[in-house]
């Protein structure tokens, strides 16, 4: 069982977040991304010639996934480290918890992992009587506060400094109360004193990773914060958790990839700290973990290889398109009730928790495009949300009133005369009833439009009759 | 073991293999043996003097401070300088590299720490397994010599470069890696440090010093 989500309550989810004015004020922040990307990529010449190495790297990696894999698992083997596979979520934190039993782990300090939150790691944690602690600052005042990432570079984004001051207050107790955290420096000041006793207190760390290189068994990280490192150097053992399609070939492909990563998703040339990690301690060395352990997950991703949506698979996981998307910058990931928001969320999530649970997400979409522009891997992501909605239809899952009606569109759509006839009759219709007004607040049968905008009344012929006479005029 | 053989069967079957097909494995072999480096950027490109430019105007966009020294031996005064003026306390904490072990020291008035960091140090000094011009960054690696908390742990991170050791980019990185560690090998831990520490997690306000250094100093070693 995955993570449980509330994407099948997208519609309510979205109404909730366009009345939270708190929320609406905090979805601000995350449109700088766009302008840092522009500015990042303006400085690199070579950026669109990167994008097509980085999207070629991935197709060749997936079609070439089992044997890519098996490189890998062997040189991390040969580096004296262990490789664990799990079928689905439950097998994945069956995998991590045992490990942290043997070693009598009694805290696990976390560095950012989307895969942690997909498995739902830190449940299955605290059931099992280990403290799990997130050490990224986002992910550790969503934490404090029970709540999920909001975006997967920016957990909480949703937030403002005063949401995280009142936060801060309730939990750090025994620090004195009337200290001043009115400035964004104090509240950071206060998490690196408070995480770094956690951090040196951790008996396992547990961290994802962005790239994993079959040539060497090596597992790469990419914090600006540098919380994914204490994570994983300070404990006795480390711990990996990957999905399957995070395999490359070489050191040369991870460096195509993280080019273009860092650049799409913040902006940066380069983030400040990428780390590669193979295998444990070795002898000699005077710090590092003593065990290095990779859990690869599936959890339904073999299953979109060779399929319409494998495209899905070669996402980095840079968060451009949800920072590129008006319905993302406008109800928050929030409302994508699971894992993952945003265009990509929109495309992964019926995939991964089923079209049944995900299917609504795929019409969280303006079409405008922007994603696609945007993604550093050229995932053809408007494509793939019109491939679901197809499917959603199909499978008789989108409600009724829109299957009728378009249904009832259909019929007259196909049938030119009778389509001219009705929209002409109701073009007129409409500008009679309008022309008081010019618009209208209420309509038979569009509610739905109208409760939340006006509808304009049409000014003037239908665009076919008016192209009819134009194309006349010119002939 | 069950889940190995589920999971591969199932990538198998999507793909429509059976894993055994001798072109797919020369492929795969070809291209792990032969790690193609693809678009590489000219912005790091050069000689030693326009990469040293390159790596000091990238490294200052990434916040790190930067210091020219003539040789090894004139690296002491200028991280005793670099801590002076920051108000930082003499002590300085260092792994065993000979590089720095034999600089003299003893000229400085610091208090000089030797080993890996239990996170109660606010100095260090690393050197540097090499340096990138295209993004200013440092590579650092670690082994006997080399503690890796040296490196996130305390407040002010020094690291001293060679020179010779700013190499264009990322894939000269890894040839040197190669020559080093030997192909398909590499060592624990190599770190890729553009800056210091950093978080934009509350409300997109850029802050350093997260959860490593506050600053972070190179010293570039070398004459030209």
């Amino acid at each position: 069982m995955n993570e449980a989500g509330t994407s099948a309550h997208f519609k309510e989810n979205v109404h909730e977040a366009l009345t939270d004015a708190r929320l609406q004020g905090a979805l601000g922040f995350s449109r700088n991304f766009v302008g840092r990307r522009a500015a990042a990529v303006a400085r690199l010449p070579e950026f669109e010639a990167l994008r097509d190495s980085a999207r070629a790297i991935k197709d060749h990696t997936l079609a070439h996934l089992d044997l890519y894999l098996e490189a890998y698992e062997r040189k991390v083997r040969e580096s004296g480290g262990e490789v664990h596979y799990a079928q689905d979520a439950e097998e994945a934190r069956e995998i991590v918890i045992g490990l942290c039993k043997a070693m009598g782990a009694k805290s696990v300090t976390k560095g950012k992992s989307m895969i942690a939150e997909e498995i739902g790691l830190n449940h299955a944690l605290e059931a099992a009587g280990i403290e799990p602690v997130e050490t990224d600052l986002g992910e550790y005042i969503i934490q404090l506060r029970g709540e999920t990432p909001s975006h997967i570079i920016a957990p909480a984004i949703h937030l403002t400094a005063k949401d995280v001051e009142q936060e801060f207050r309730r939990a750090h107790r025994d620090l004195p109360a009337d200290r001043s955290l009115a400035e964004p420096e104090q509240l950071l000041s206060e998490a690196r004193q408070v995480l770094r006793a956690k951090f040196l207190a951790a008996d396992v760390g547990v961290t994802g990773a962005n790239f994993l290189i079959a040539e060497t068994g090596t597992s790469i990280i990419v914090t600006n914060e540098g919380n994914g490192d204490l994570t994983q150097i300070l404990p006795q053992a480390h711990i990996v958790i990957a999905s399957i399609e995070k395999v490359v070939p070489t050191l040369e492909d991870a460096a195509q990839l993280m080019r273009v990563l860092a650049r799409s998703a913040t902006g940066q040339d380069a983030s400040v700290y990428t780390t590669l990690s193979t295998g444990p301690r070795r002898p000699g060395d005077p710090d590092g973990p003593r065990a290095y352990h990779v859990v690869i997950l599936d959890n339904g991703r073999s299953a979109m290889l060779g399929g319409e949506f494998e495209d899905m698979l070669r996402c980095i996981r840079c968060g451009a398109c949800m920072n590129h998307c008006p319905v993302y910058q406008a109800v928050g990931g929030h409302a994508y009730g699971w894992v993952y928001p945003g265009p990509m969320g929109a495309v992964l999530t019926p995939s991964l928790i089923g079209v049944a649970e995900g299917g609504q997400l795929p019409n969280a979409s303006t079409f405008c495009g922007r994603c696609e522009q945007v993604c550093p891997v050229r995932i053809p992501l408007p494509n793939m949300m019109r491939h679901w909605r197809e499917r959603e239809f199909e499978r008789r899952l989108s409600p009724a009133p829109l299957r009728y009606g378009l249904g009832f569109w259909a019929f007259f759509a196909s049938r030119p005369a009778l389509y001219r006839l009705a929209t002409d009759v109701t073009a007129r219709a409409m500008r009679l009833a309008g022309r008081n007004k010019g618009r209208f607040s209420w309509l038979p049968f569009a509610g739905g439009w109208t409760r939340y905008r006006d509808l304009a009344a049409p000014e003037g012929a239908t665009f076919q009759s008016q192209w009819r006479a134009k194309s006349g005029a010119v002939r | 073991m069950k889940a190995r053989a589920a999971v591969f069967a199932s990538i198998r079957r999507s793909l429509g293999v059976h894993g055994d097909e001798a072109p797919r494995r020369f492929e795969v072999e070809t291209r792990l043996e032969a790690a193609p480096a693809g678009v590489v950027p000219k912005r790091g490109q050069g000689d030693i003097p326009a990469r040293l430019a390159t790596f000091k105007a990238e490294a200052e966009r990434a916040q790190a401070s930067l210091a020219e020294v003539a040789g090894w031996a004139d690296a002491p005064a200028e991280i005793a300088r670099f801590l002076r003026e920051n108000n930082c306390p003499a002590t300085l904490r260092m792994g065993a590299d000979p590089r720095l072990t034999g600089m003299p020291w003893s000229e400085t008035a610091l208090e000089i720490l030797h080993g890996a960091s239990d996170g109660r140090d606010v100095n260090a000094v690393s050197a540097a397994f090499a340096g990138i011009a295209e993004t200013g960054t440092l590579a650092l690696v670690s082994g006997a010599d080399n503690p890796t908390t040296l490196n996130f742990l305390p407040d002010n991170h020094v690291v001293v470069l060679p020179r010779e050791a700013i190499l264009p980019d990322y894939e000269s990185a890894f040839a040197k890696l190669r020559a080093t560690y030997g192909k398909g090998g590499a060592p624990r831990t190599l770190n890729l440090i553009t800056g210091p520490s950093r978080s934009a997690d509350i409300e997109q306000t850029l802050l350093l010093g997260a959860h490593g250094p506050r600053r972070l100093h190179i010293v570039i070693v070398g004459e030209g």
